[in-house]
């Protein structure tokens, strides 16, 4: 069986954006090409759980239909994977329910099956969900401010490639740190199927104090090859569910 | 197409209230609380004078893949493998949000910890064997338990033997596991993949023998394979089980099998040593950080949000 092959951005910050297009905007244009957008916001070890100037976090996810989630660093290893998961299940759940509106002809989310068929559909979720191709953008935001937490951010992406390898889908993974010194955002890591090796990736830290999220959003858009934008799950790929 | 992570508010059921099911109008009354994790909430409940523990969540579809794996178990016959489903429904509040639960068999017992810490050591073999034992059954079904931890075990009494509840991590062979805890993984301590094999079980099992020895955990350090040597050796007072454990973390034993043959013969041999109170280490700033980890690993618990 084959699965579709999903895309997400995640956008790793610990502050608000503070130059550029407003970035729930441009996350919103991101998921309209198929583009996950999910934010991880770290915390001070020092500030309380009711953050100041991560507001922005949730509403930026939301935009991008993904996932949002703001812990302190110590958490932010099994952050990310339980984050990049669950945005896979609820894209995988979003095509599956599109496809029950197809076959029973009417509005029908998983959640309104009786419990007997829902078990079944959730397998299928599981199945695709197991097999899917997962290419993942890491968007880590280096300004002043992150650079006693982007040690945290390496060894949580590194568990990330662990994790996500363990499945028998493909991935692929690539870093990008914004802002970059001339650019939104700078390459670090070029797309590849594991993150395992990585080791300071994050050198080069600018030291202002300029957060422009949005602009390093839109720029990570066009990273994931301009054949692939603008393409969804397809038929094809749906007809492969019901075999399930 | 994707309905947006929906602002459901999460659920709490008070002592006495009867639940009814949405699909099967069974009745269900409350009596307590049993536990919560990241996931959802588990209480005992009455139903037809029996006692019964229902799991509730805002994660519909946790639910439902628990389920999925409850019902697969209670295809092994002859055999727990954890606790047996009753039934599985809808619970409509007054306000219309629905949140899915199920109804299964009422586990009582103690915790490891404590059932070892009242009555000696000597017991954690025969424990060990029936547990390893079931964990062999698992494995032949082409399943891996994934979290097993010790708050995911209960000591059962008359016999005195260990059941797993919680089966939220269970993962068919070869695919990526669901759930896990930082503590009890594999890949958190470098000695292996996430990926579900028998193995994987195993070292899990290292690990909540340790954890009785250890009940607040400890940190993994810069060499955690060393640190994991270094701690049996301080703890373990039991040769055959630091032995044994060694072997275990090394992922020298692949099979369910092998270490119950392993307990068998030493567990038969005749014993010459007197048996002894588990000494508890404790290492007090380590929780916190554990604690935040295995909150958030369920937060999300990954796959499953609303739908
Ligand atoms: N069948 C049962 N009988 C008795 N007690 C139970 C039963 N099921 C669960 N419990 C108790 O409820 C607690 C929470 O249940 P469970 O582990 O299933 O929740 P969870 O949300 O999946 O937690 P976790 O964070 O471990 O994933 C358990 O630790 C256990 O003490």
């Amino acid at each position: 069986m084959k699965a579709g092959n999903l895309k997400q951005i995640l956008l790793i910050t610990d502050g608000c954006s503070n130059q550029g297009e407003n970035p729930a905007m441009v996350a919103s244009l991101v998921a309209e090409q198929g583009i996950t957008v999910n934010v991880i916001g770290i915390l001070e070890d020092t500030q309380s759980e009711q953050p100041e100037g991560l507001e922005e976090v949730e509403d930026v996810a939301v935009n991008g239909r993904g996932v949002s989630q703001i812990v302190y660093q110590q958490a932010l290893t099994q952050t990310v994977q339980t984050v990049t998961k669950q945005a896979m299940t609820e894209t995988l759940q979003g095509v599956v329910n599109h496809e029950l509106k197809h076959i029973l002809g009417q509005e029908t989310t998983i959640e309104e099956l009786p419990p007997e068929q829902r078990g079944e559909v959730m397998e299928v979720v599981d199945e695709l969900g197991e097999t899917c191709s997962l290419e993942v953008l890491v968007l880590v935001d280096t300004s002043a401010s992150m650079a006693n937490k982007l040690l945290a951010v390496q060894e949580a992406l590194i568990d990330l490639s662990i994790s996500m390898n363990a499945r028998m889908g493909d991935n692929r993974f690539a870093v990008y740190q914004f802002p970059g010194r001339k650019k939104p955002i700078q390459q670090l890591v070029d797309w590849t199927s594991r993150l395992d090796s990585i080791s300071s990736i994050f050198s080069k830290i600018s030291s202002g104090g300029i957060t422009p999220t949005g602009p390093a959003l839109k720029e990570a858009m066009y990273q994931f090859g301009k054949k692939s934008l603008r393409r969804r799950f397809r038929k094809d790929d749906l007809s492969n569910i019901e075999e399930a | 197409m994707i309905s947006p992570t929906s602002k459901k508010p999460d659920v709490r059921l008070r002592k006495g209230q009867i639940i009814i099911g949405k699909w099967h109008k069974r009745q269900y009354q409350v009596i307590r609380l049993l536990g919560s994790g990241a996931i959802g909430t588990v209480y005992l409940c009455l139903y037809q004078n029996r006692k019964v523990a229902l799991k509730m969540s805002i994660q519909s579809a946790a639910i439902t893949s628990e389920v999925n794996v409850l019902k697969s178990f209670q295809a092994v016959q002859g055999h727990h493998l954890g606790p047996a489903l009753i039934d599985v429904d809808d619970y409509v509040t007054s306000a219309g949000h629905h949140y899915a639960f199920y109804i299964m068999e009422y586990i009582s017992g103690d915790t490891l910890t404590s059932f070892i810490n009242q009555n000696g050591n000597q017991w954690l073999s025969p424990l060990l064997l029936g547990l390893v034992k079931d964990l062999e059954v698992l494995h032949k079904q082409g399943y891996v338990f994934g979290d097993l931890k010790l708050e995911n075990l209960i000591v059962a009494r008359n016999p005195a033997k260990l059941r797993w509840v919680d089966v939220g991590g269970t993962t068919w062979k070869g695919r990526a596991i669901k759930e896990y805890t930082e503590f009890y993984d594999r890949a958190y301590w470098g000695c292996g993949t996430r990926k579900a094999d028998a193995g994987y079980d195993l070292f899990a099992l290292a690990m909540v023998i340790l954890r009785v020895y250890y009940p607040d955990g400890f940190a993994r350090g810069q060499n955690p394979r060393k640190t994991l040597r270094q701690k049996i050796d301080q703890a373990v007072d039991i040769e055959p089980l630091k032995h044994l454990l060694k072997q275990l973390v090394d992922q020298t034993f692949h099979e369910a099998g092998q270490v119950h043959r392993f307990l068998l013969t030493h567990a038969m041999k005749r014993q010459t040593t007197r048996a002894k109170q588990v000494q508890p280490i404790n290492e007090p700033l380590y929780p916190v950080v554990e604690m935040i980890g295995v909150l958030t690993v369920g937060a999300g618990y990954c796959l499953y949000l609303m739908l």
